[in-house]
């Protein structure tokens, strides 16, 4: 998978160190022991800047900076016996280079230059660092499109060049919904600190929601264009559901957002055709699956329900997957019985749609047409609701409507994978 | 710092009595814990007047300076040391008020 190289500079300060490798035998130690830096401390670095320095604009610069001063150094003068702690120190360092120089300019920052200290702070305040780093990211003041961007590039470390190209926008436009979000956090006073205990459930939810978007995203590429499954995307919101798990163990909702993704992410490989058409689950090849996913999120779907605590949305959907996920085939019934519990939790529409399905499937046939043909008011612009339409209809031997549904549903849908598959089912009505 | 909440209303005068008792509460809330500045009320955008003093002779315009569906009904000005609590006070000030609000940070003056 394509991940994250973060600072560009490193890239191509590395291609280089790489390609004379007698001079410099360690870069290819010193760019994996990079790549995992990055990975692993890219938000803990910029964390524990923006704590200290109440910015994020000086935390990204510094962070980027010390990732590209390692690039340069690592492959000649070997890598740190702790390389978070080298990115960290240097960071803060350069941080500090820089708010000096403004400051002999003009003045705006004497009070960042009291501290001077490069002491690691301990573990346990460093993880507080990340999550409130998560929670400002994900402030609800912040439009939801720059809260995605902002989680990505802060907390995920990709370069702006990659989140525009994963939400097909401008590079130039992404830098500047970053520059906004950045500005709005300063201006409007988004405190760096973590939201009070009685508020944290409630922005626990809006954290979720972002990253359930970004995996959407990843999962079922809406973009036209795109590819229909973009594992980039997937595998960073998977990576950062596992973090806030790490950080927040005791939310079920945190654990049932993580099995979810681990469970719908497992079943990837069988879900796009050879010749990028969508599978339906029933018809996906279940050794195509990916098993040790499906273990992970059955685990943590058992310790929910082991927990005794009334589920969330999140760990009912999660629950509904590992039912897809067991055995040899969907047992339909549970599904049914776990829409229920959840349209109690979620009214809409959307729930109420999938419900309607898995009633279909379930093989009550007539009650489903009902439940999704009193969603045309809220949903008759949405592809997924005349996919479904077509379907109960086909297998109700109705082909004249059926074909009608599918043809509606074509012309709403934007993923290729989905209107491949669609069409496919359209031109078997009809005999073509 | 300082935040200016916008009040938001679409009909004139539309405060109700209890309403009004509500506001009073929640302003003594604000007093007691120091996040006091300034209230009041707006009278309706119609008694607007717009001044364009920019040429030689000052020109008087009746109306609000932009047509909208709503407008500012009323303000307060309240000091908070960031926003989550100045959010998590005038989320109050709504259910008190029965209206939405704008919260919009007041620029600080140059040091």
């Amino acid at each position: 998978m394509r991940r994250a190289n973060g600072h560009d500079a490193y890239d191509a300060t590395d291609a280089s160190a790489a390609a004379d490798a007698r001079e410099a035998p360690h870069a290819r130690d010193a760019h994996n022991a990079l790549t995992r830096a990055h990975r692993d401390e890219w938000a803990r670095i910029v964390a524990t800047l923006a704590k200290r320095f109440a910015n994020l604009d000086v935390a990204e610069d510094a962070a980027a900076e010390a990732f590209a001063s390692a690039a340069e150094r690592w492959p000649s003068q070997g890598i740190p016996p702790n390389p978070g702690g080298w990115l960290t120190t240097t960071a803060i360092r350069k941080a500090l280079d820089k708010l000096r120089r403004e400051s002999t300019r003009d003045a705006r920052h004497p009070e960042a230059l009291l501290v001077t200290d490069t002491q690691p702070e301990p573990l346990e305040a460093i993880d507080d660092d990340r999550l409130r780093l998560i929670f400002i990211c994900c402030h609800p003041a912040l439009a939801m499109n720059a809260r995605v961007a902002l989680t990505l590039r802060m907390v995920g470390g990709l370069s702006v060049p990659e989140i525009a190209n994963a939400f097909f926008v401008q590079d130039t436009t992404m830098g500047a919904r970053l520059t906004r979000a950045k500005a709005k956090i300063a201006a409007a006073g988004i405190p760096f600190r973590l939201p009070d205990a009685d508020d944290v459930p409630r922005r626990v939810s809006g954290v979720l929601a972002v990253l359930f978007l970004i995996f959407n995203e990843g999962y079922l590429a809406t973009s036209a264009g795109s590819a229909p499954v973009r594992d980039d995307l997937t595998a960073e919101s998977i990576r950062l559901a596992g973090l806030l798990r790490q950080l927040l163990p005791l939310d079920g909702e945190v654990s049932g957002m993580l099995a979810l993704m681990l469970l719908i992410d497992a079943r990837r490989a069988a879900r796009v055709s050879p010749s990028g058409e969508l599978v339906p689950l029933a018809e996906q090849d279940r050794r195509l699956w990916n098993a040790a996913q499906i273990a992970e999120g059955h685990t943590l779907v058992r310790e929910r329900l082991a927990s005794g605590q009334a589920p969330g949305r999140y760990q009912l959907l999660a629950a509904i997957n590992a039912v897809h996920t067991d055995g040899n085939a969907t047992d339909w019934a549970q599904v049914v019985a776990l829409y229920y519990q959840l349209v109690r939790l979620d009214t809409s529409p959307i729930v109420r749609l999938n419900r309607a399905i898995a009633v279909g499937e379930r093989g009550d046939l007539g009650a489903a047409l009902a439940l999704i043909d009193d969603l045309e008011p809220e949903l008759s612009s949405y592809h997924a609701y005349h996919a479904a339409r077509a379907h109960v209809l086909l297998k109700l031997g109705r082909i004249a409507a059926s074909g009608d549904a599918y043809d509606a549903a074509i012309g709403l849908a934007g993923n290729s994978a989905e209107i491949a598959y669609l069409t496919r089912q359209r031109d078997h009505l009809s005999g073509k | 710092m300082q935040y200016l909440v916008n009040v938001i209303d679409y009909r004139s005068e539309s405060g109700t009595a209890e309403e009004a008792e509500a506001i009073d509460a929640f302003n003594e809330k604000l007093i007691a814990g120091g996040h006091w500045v300034f209230a009041a009320g707006l009278a309706d955008p119609t008694t607007s007047t717009v001044i364009d003093a920019r040429g030689d002779e000052p020109i008087f315009t009746d109306g609000p300076f932009v047509e909208a569906k709503e407008w500012a009904a009323g303000l307060w000005i309240i000091e908070a040391p960031d926003l989550d609590v100045a959010l998590k006070l005038m989320a109050e000030g709504s259910k008190a008020s029965n209206r939405r609000l704008e919260v919009r940070p007041v620029l600080a003056p140059p040091a």
